[in-house]
């Protein structure tokens, strides 16, 4: 093993070690949302001709629990390591900014997509969406959690403290993927909510892995996949730059 | 070419109350092979500097290097050099020692460590700790683990900052035994600490310390023939004239004070007499490290305050 492959092995290790709350946990709480929201609004909602709300539910919450899951990954790993002061046995290693970026987010993507599969895995009792296009699901699915694992990264280096990272989560990270279309679509909000929704990132993640599923979706899989992309390449930069730089890790 | 090298290093950080100079311009180098000690009161600087070698700080200025790498260019390699012991007792919750062991070795890319972590585990006596998670150790236990995390890949170079704080008797002796060992067998060994007595009977030299400056570099040996050679110690239960109380180290009833002949013991006790003070338990003995570190510290205090008074002045 390369030290990369060490400390991306001892990052999966960490979230698998307390799998319970890491991964049972997430799968729980989306069962639940899918119970009561489908229960509710089953019948109610309109979205696409012929798709049940909790078919179309089903993709979002998949969605929402990788993106959820591989931010809280790296984030609180990285907080943690701080916190405790033991982050600096990695700091005295050789490894290099690109081997902690790889190690910390593809951990992050691991943990998001097994977070995923569990939800699709369960929740298949409630609804059967077609699979019309499982490429794209996966091509989403990975960069959604790469991008949310990114942003932990960041924000894992930047917070001092456990509340400024809880801030962050609770004002950044949890908004931005409940108003993305997780729960609805956006064609059945008033329009000046649906151009609010369009400048949200997390939404073009979410509707383009619902593209996967049923084949239709409110913005070409295209278009999602290139802004989803940029967005990517900006978060790996700025991270790759906080590593580089040491910033707030090595004074 | 030096174990370690340092060339002007200094550091200032931005505080809230204004920028603090922790580091003025230090430079010093180590040898291969040596047991170099790095002395100085809290706050001198020590830590900072070991922080600036191990990469986990930058220097505002200068160069530091490791057998020759420096640590900001060249990292990696000055990185696989160093072996650190941090001063806080620090540890990962998630798992047990000889995982923590393997994931370090695994960092530095080395595979199949099984034989020389065996080996460091025994050496530190904590071979039955091997499979318990890091949270049910002792601090004791724990701060064997950070040595040996810090020596997992083999190191040159092995920095251990106050490595005895608050450690037992026992753990000092497995400690100070294994790294000696270390030392005989070729690596060089760059200890801070504030027993000054460890200090004196491990290391062949010595660097001082004081407000981010180096006041002393000299072989142990040397620096212990600068001071006075003889103290005067004495116990009382009295008030010391001023004169001599400035002078005198103080341990509670312990007074000991610099004298060098008869005549200037002969002086101290006649200015003690004069006050009213009585004295028991009065003997001479060979000066110690402590007694050179404090003249060395007074007198580059005295020298810093008499600069900074010029600079004020003009």
């Amino acid at each position: 093993m390369n030290g990369w492959q060490m400390l991306f092995y001892k990052e999966i290790l960490r979230f698998w070690k307390v799998g319970f709350q890491t991964v049972a946990a997430p799968v729980i709480t989306a069962i639940l949302y899918m119970m009561i929201f489908g229960h509710v609004l089953e019948g109610r909602v309109q979205v696409y001709d012929s798709v049940s709300y909790t078919a179309f539910l089903l993709p979002g919450l998949v969605m929402m629990s990788v993106l959820q899951n591989a931010f809280a990954n790296s984030s609180s790993s990285l907080i943690q390591s701080k916190v405790m002061g033991n982050l600096v046995f990695l700091q005295l290693t050789p490894l290099s900014h690109r081997a902690w970026f790889v190690a910390y987010v593809g951990s992050s993507v691991v943990r998001g997509m097994a977070v995923g599969a569990g939800v699709m895995l369960v929740t298949w009792w409630f609804a059967r969406p077609p699979f019309a296009e499982p490429l794209w699901i996966l091509v989403f699915g990975f960069m959604g959690a790469a991008l949310l694992g990114g942003l932990g990264l960041i924000a894992g280096l930047w917070a001092e403290k456990f509340d400024q990272m809880a801030a962050f989560q609770n004002f950044v990270i949890m908004p931005m993927t409940f108003l993305s279309g997780v729960f609805y679509s956006i064609h059945s909000l008033p329009e000046i909510w649906q151009r609010v929704s369009h400048l949200n990132p997390f939404f073009y993640m979410i509707d383009g892995f619902r593209y996967g599923f049923f084949g239709v979706s409110d913005v070409s899989p295209w278009l999602s996949l290139v802004l989803v992309g940029g967005a990517l390449a900006v978060v790996s930069a700025i991270g790759l730059h906080l590593l580089r730089t040491g910033y707030k890790t090595r004074h | 070419m030096p174990a370690v090298s340092f060339q002007n290093i200094s550091k200032t950080y931005a505080t809230p109350k204004g920028e603090l100079q922790a580091l003025r311009s230090v430079s010093f180098d180590i040898e291969q092979g040596e047991f170099f000690g790095l002395l100085g009161p809290n706050g001198a600087g020590k830590t900072t500097l070991i922080s600036v070698l191990a990469g986990l700080a930058k220097a505002t200025g200068g160069i530091a290097r490791v057998h020759g790498h420096d640590v900001q260019t060249d990292y990696q390699a000055a990185r696989r050099a160093l072996g650190v012991v941090p001063q806080e007792l620090v540890f990962d919750p998630f798992f047990t020692v000889r995982e923590a062991l393997r994931f370090q070795s695994g960092y530095f890319g080395i595979q199949k460590n099984g034989a020389w972590i065996d080996e460091l585990l025994h050496s530190l006596g904590l071979t039955d700790k091997a499979s318990a998670n890091m949270r049910q150790l002792s601090g004791g236990m724990k701060r064997r683990v950070l040595v040996a995390l810090a020596l997992v890949h083999k190191p040159q170079v092995i920095v251990l900052d106050e490595p005895t704080a608050g450690v037992d008797v026992e753990l000092r002796q497995t400690l100070w035994q294994f790294v000696s060992q270390l030392n005989k067998q070729g690596s060089t060994v760059l200890l801070t600490t504030h027993y000054l007595e460890e200090a004196e009977a491990l290391c062949g030299r010595l660097a001082l310390l004081n407000r981010g400056e180096v006041v002393a570099l000299d072989r142990t040996s040397q620096l212990l023939k600068r001071a006075a050679s003889n103290i005067l110690r004495f116990k009382t239960d009295d008030i010391l004239p001023t004169e001599l109380a400035t002078q005198a180290r103080i341990t509670g009833r312990v007074v000991q004070l610099p004298a060098n002949d008869a005549l200037a013991v002969e002086k101290i006790l006649t200015q003690v007499r004069e006050s009213g003070a009585t004295v028991d338990d009065i003997e001479i003995r060979k000066a110690d490290l402590e007694d050179v570190f404090l003249e060395l510290i007074h007198g580059s205090n005295a020298a810093q305050s008499a600069k900074m008074a010029q600079g004020s002045a003009a």
